[in-house]
């Protein structure tokens, strides 16, 4: 075993880690923080989705001790400093954009990396980036509306089309 | 103009916040102090005797606490099965032992032989990896005729052969459909395959139990849909565990979709260990697992005819379908072929007479039960895709070979046992036709022609029967449990109200759906009710959440529990303003008396039922808390028209969806919002089936589509934006909702509509290929077009029956 420190959501965090624990294994178990989900093992659902120095990773994907010294920002950083849900958050639940709500942390991760790098997606842009993501429950139908509405484009209300 | 409240009402849900602040709490999130972890060793051949397993090295490993085989599990039941079909000859269906671990025997790969309990899960897996096993392998048996032809190899020694059952329904009608067919203008025939799929919840299934000696109790947390029906099955038919000393949780959970119904060997295992080893366990499912183990669905083979008169009128309907059951029978998987498949076969149509065949096969494949739809979306298939191959046969509007036969009258009793209370066929279909422009469509398919790509239109209805289920009725059909629901509705001093429900919501939503209802109901604010769900420790005993029942029936016990609060709420009423109880009106919240300016708060009432100072105690006892169980007299019958419009790509095969429209008919809805995105939801696993998905067995019986590699699921760039509609609405008339359930209709409908597309497509261009199995993948439309075979025809699985081009 063998600390390893990250700052994760602005705080300085310290845990173990064996040389084959994998930073999902070490946020959920170690930190226990239980927002970001393990859907597969082949690194294809997305559910582990957070970023890492500013990029987003899926979390299966990387070896807690090789990101000693990380800056990791998970699901539990992304509200606002208030605790109001932040504005990709708030705009999943205005849309009805999850149902049970266990691919959604991966979801809002990436449609937040996707709103960084390109602020203004079309619905092709927010289809093709959000492909390393799998959702069972909604169609993505509601999910591609919440993401464009994140981004202050105008989309149909919920219910009303 | 929207409602803002209540029923009717789109209120943002309130399951949200959490969800999307990672405070969710599902079952992997749940660790118990002092927990062990267990890693199964799963079978990695279909079939074989198994000749020794050899577990002493792997017990002395790190941290290995014990490692369990069958024969610590004598005296332990099998896993029940919770239906009984009766074959046509009287006999009831053959019933093989379904053991905790394997017994003598392996039946299908992924099935499990040992589980290592140790410290870690790491520590588990790596000591599982040591346990040597010796198996003698058997021939596989994957193909469901093969299977039940004469000598082959069975799949359990004890039974006489590999047919579970074999279903006749109605048997009675069963000469006279062959004389109709006889007397017939027209018959059309298809055979086809409903192909067979995994539900895959993005959550996999964890089980934790746990384990108090103190007081004998048993804890399990569990991934489920139903947390009662767990305690029942695994607490009276394996593990021998009165209900008292049994509670199951299912918290959060990660998305259902039929597969988290069944009682699983894993839970067992988890509540049998916690005891014997006084130590809480847990298991949580990788996703390769997932593939093994999780119940699989549809994996229907089936042969169709339709007849019609000389006025294109539907005569007769007679279908043969073998349906695969895997290795053992899971908890509803005899049911589904027959009961959830037969009694819709004359779908929205008066067809006079119908008979149904259904061959139950057992092979050497994961158990199959229900899946989304569960046995509507094979009777639909068949039966819309039928429908449209006798239209092009005939040369007439597919449309209006359907209107032709619609039926127009209800109540309507069909030749298959269900009676359909009410339905408007032509308003849904005539609602779809201008949510799709079809007259437009020929100007697109022109635009699609210059663009050298083939442009299809593909329609067509759907029937289901839902609100799950009178159990009078299911008890005749064999069911071995009653399928009401149960609601206990307390009402606080204060006035706040607490909800719980049997239902269990895994998406539905109903933490922000069900206190509409009440809201509604008393004039309060939702945010003065709570749902509380997912715990046999403080829920009544209900059946939980499937066939599209939560509303239709568990809605409906929250009703009437809360006809029952405010009935005794006007009595304490009438008492306090000294008026008659008839003259009581409640109203926004407020007990008025009728004539007078007499008016009493919801609030006053109820603390008066708590602190009964002035209070009719000699008519009625204090506090305010109510249960309803309410066991429906009916099926309910969502129906609609589902249109696909699709382009192909000529060169490749490869399929578009374009554009895709629902009309549905759900009755009553109470969140139009949720009901959308349930609709939207059922959709996307209905194109994934007709385009992607498919579960395949080689014929050595290993399973080839087994991680997110291999098996096709649906991503966001495969949809286009659907379009939904629930405006025509003929309520329900037998529930007090008027409710008919949305769960399941996106996906029953979806698969014939891409599909008639598809064929439409490759017809505008002169390819009448008859039919293609799904899932429709590019290289299996492309040896259609060029008359290459793999179109896919006799039976099911990927590879080692679709052909060449299916490997692809």
């Amino acid at each position: 075993m063998t600390k390893v420190t990250m700052t994760v959501n602005g705080k300085s965090r310290t845990a173990d880690a064996e040389g084959r624990t994998l930073l999902v294994d070490w946020l959920r178990e170690g930190l226990r923080l239980t927002g970001t989900h393990v859907g597969c093992d082949t690194s294809q659902c997305g559910a582990c989705v957070v970023h890492v120095n500013g990029a987003p990773i899926k979390a299966c994907t990387a070896l807690a001790q090789e990101l000693d010294g990380a800056d990791v920002t998970t699901i539990e950083g992304m509200a606002n400093a208030d605790g109001s849900l932040g504005a990709v958050q708030q705009a999943f639940q205005d849309y009805h954009g999850l149902q049970c709500g266990f691919c959604t942390p991966g979801m809002v991760m990436s449609a937040a990396a996707l709103l960084k790098d390109n602020p203004k997606p079309s619905e092709a842009d927010v289809r093709h980036y959000l492909e390393g993501n799998i959702c069972r429950c909604t169609g993505y139908h509601n999910i591609v509306k919440a993401v464009m509405a994140a981004s202050g484009q105008e989309v149909a209300p919920v219910a009303a089309e | 103009m929207p409602k803002d409240t209540g029923i009717g009402a789109s209120p943002k849900r309130r399951e949200d916040v959490r969800f999307l602040t990672g405070k969710g709490r599902y079952t992997d999130d749940i660790n118990v102090a002092g927990q062990t972890h267990v890693v199964f060793l799963r079978s990695d051949v279909a079939h074989g005797t198994i000749k020794s397993i050899d577990i002493a090295a792997a017990e002395a490993m790190d941290g290995v606490v014990r490692i369990f085989t069958s024969k610590d599990f004598e005296g332990v039941g099998g896993i029940p099965c919770g239906w009984q079909i009766t074959s046509r000859d009287g006999n009831v269906m053959q019933e093989p032992k379904h053991p905790v671990l394997a017994e003598g025997k392996v039946r299908h790969v992924g099935d499990p032989i040992a589980a290592v309990v140790a410290e870690t899960e790491s520590q588990a897996r790596d000591a599982m990896e040591a346990i040597v096993v010796e198996i003698d392998e058997l021939p596989a048996v994957i193909d469901m005729k093969k299977a039940v032809a004469e000598g082959a190899t069975k799949v359990h020694d004890e039974l006489d052969s590999n047919l579970c059952y074999d279903w006749g329904f109605v048997e009675e009608n069963r000469d006279a459909v062959e004389q109709a067919m006889k007397d017939a203008a027209h018959v059309t025939t298809l055979e086809l395959v409903n192909n067979r799929l995994i539900a895959n919840p993005m959550e996999p299934r964890v089980a934790v139990g746990d384990y108090t000696s103190h007081d004998g109790q048993s804890t399990l947390y569990t991934t489920s849909q139903n947390p009662h029906v767990i305690r029942l099955l695994m607490g009276a038919f394996v593990l021998n565990i009165p209900e008292h000393k049994l509670r199951v949780v299912a918290p959060d959970v990660g998305g259902g979709f039929g597969t988290k119904i069944f009682h699983y060997a894993e839970e067992a295992f988890c509540t049998f260990a916690a005891k014997a080893l006084e130590r809480p366990v847990k298991w949580t499912s990788t996703r390769s697992e997932a593939f093994m183990s999780d119940a699989h669905g549809r994996d229907h083979v089936t042969k169709i005819e339709l007849a019609l008169d000389a006025d294109h009128n539907f005569t007769a309907v007679r279908t043969e379908t073998y349906a695969n059951m895997g290795a053992y029978l899971s908890t509803f998987a005899p049911s589904v072929p027959t009961w959830l498949h037969g009694t819709l076969m004359a779908g929205n149509y008066k067809t006079p007479l119908v008979y149904v065949n259904v061959k139950a096969v057992f092979t050497t494949t994961v158990p199959v039960d229900a899946y989304r739809g569960a046995g509507r979306p094979e009777a639909t298939f068949q039966l819309e895709r039928v429908i449209d191959k006798a239209a092009r046969e005939l040369g007439v509007d597919p449309v209006e070979l359907r209107r032709r036969n619609f039926i127009r009258e209800f109540p309507y009793q069909t030749p298959v046992a269900v009676e359909y209370d009410t339905g408007d066929y032509d308003a849904t279909m005539d609602k779809l036709l201008t949510m799709i422009d079809r007259d437009g469509f020929e100007a697109r398919r022109k635009d699609s022609e210059s663009r050298g790509k083939l442009r299809g239109l593909g329609i067509n209805c759907y029937i289901e029967a839902c609100g799950i289920a009178p159990s009078k009725l299911v008890g005749q059909l064999g069911a071995r449990a009653g399928l009401y629901e149960s609601a206990t509705v307390r009402v606080n001093a204060t006035g706040g109200l607490v909800v719980m429900t049997g239902s269990h919501s895994h998406g539905q939503g109903h933490e922000t759906s069900f206190p509409q209802v009440v809201a509604d109901m008393i004039g309060i604010p939702e945010d003065q009710i709570e749902i509380v769900h997912g715990d046999t420790a403080n829920t009544p005993m209900g059946m939980g959440t499937y066939g599209s029942r939560s509303l239709a029936v568990g809605g409906s016990a929250i009703f009437r529990a809360t006809e029952k609060i405010i009935a005794k709420a006007k009595k304490i009423a009438a008492h306090i303003m000294e008026a008659a109880e008839g003259d009581i009106e409640l109203k926004d919240g407020k007990f008025t008396v009728a004539g007078t300016d007499k008016e009493l708060a919801w609030g006053d009432v109820t603390l008066a039922a708590y602190v009964p100072h002035n209070y009719p105690l000699e008519d009625i006892e204090p506090g305010l808390e109510e249960t309803a169980f309410y066991d429906p007299n009916n099926f309910t019958y969502p129906s609609g028209a589902y249109a696909c419009e699709v382009e192909v790509d000529p060169e490749t095969g490869k399929v578009d969806v374009l554009s895709f429209a629902a009309a549905d008919d759900f009755g009553n809805v109470i969140n139009p919002m949720i009901v959308e995105g349930q609709v939207h939801g059922g959709i996307a696993q209905g194109i994934g089936q007709a385009l992607l998905e498919n579960c395949a067995y080689d014929e050595d019986g290993q399973l080839l589509s087994a991680s997110y590699m291999d098996y096709a699921m649906p991503r966001a760039h495969d949809f286009p934006m659907f379009q939904v509609d629930h405006s025509c609405a003929t309520p329900c008339t037998h529930n007090p909702l008027g409710v008919k359930g949305c769960g399941e209709a996106g996906a029953i409908g979806s698969p014939p509509s891409v599909v008639n597309a598809v064929l439409d497509a490759l017809a505008s261009a002169g390819h009448d290929v008859g039919h293609i199995n799904m899932p429709l993948t590019p290289a299996k439309v492309w040896a259609a077009m060029n008359n290459a075979g793999g179109t896919g025809s006799g039976t099911a699985h990927g590879r080692s029956v679709d052909g060449p081009a299916a490997k692809i």
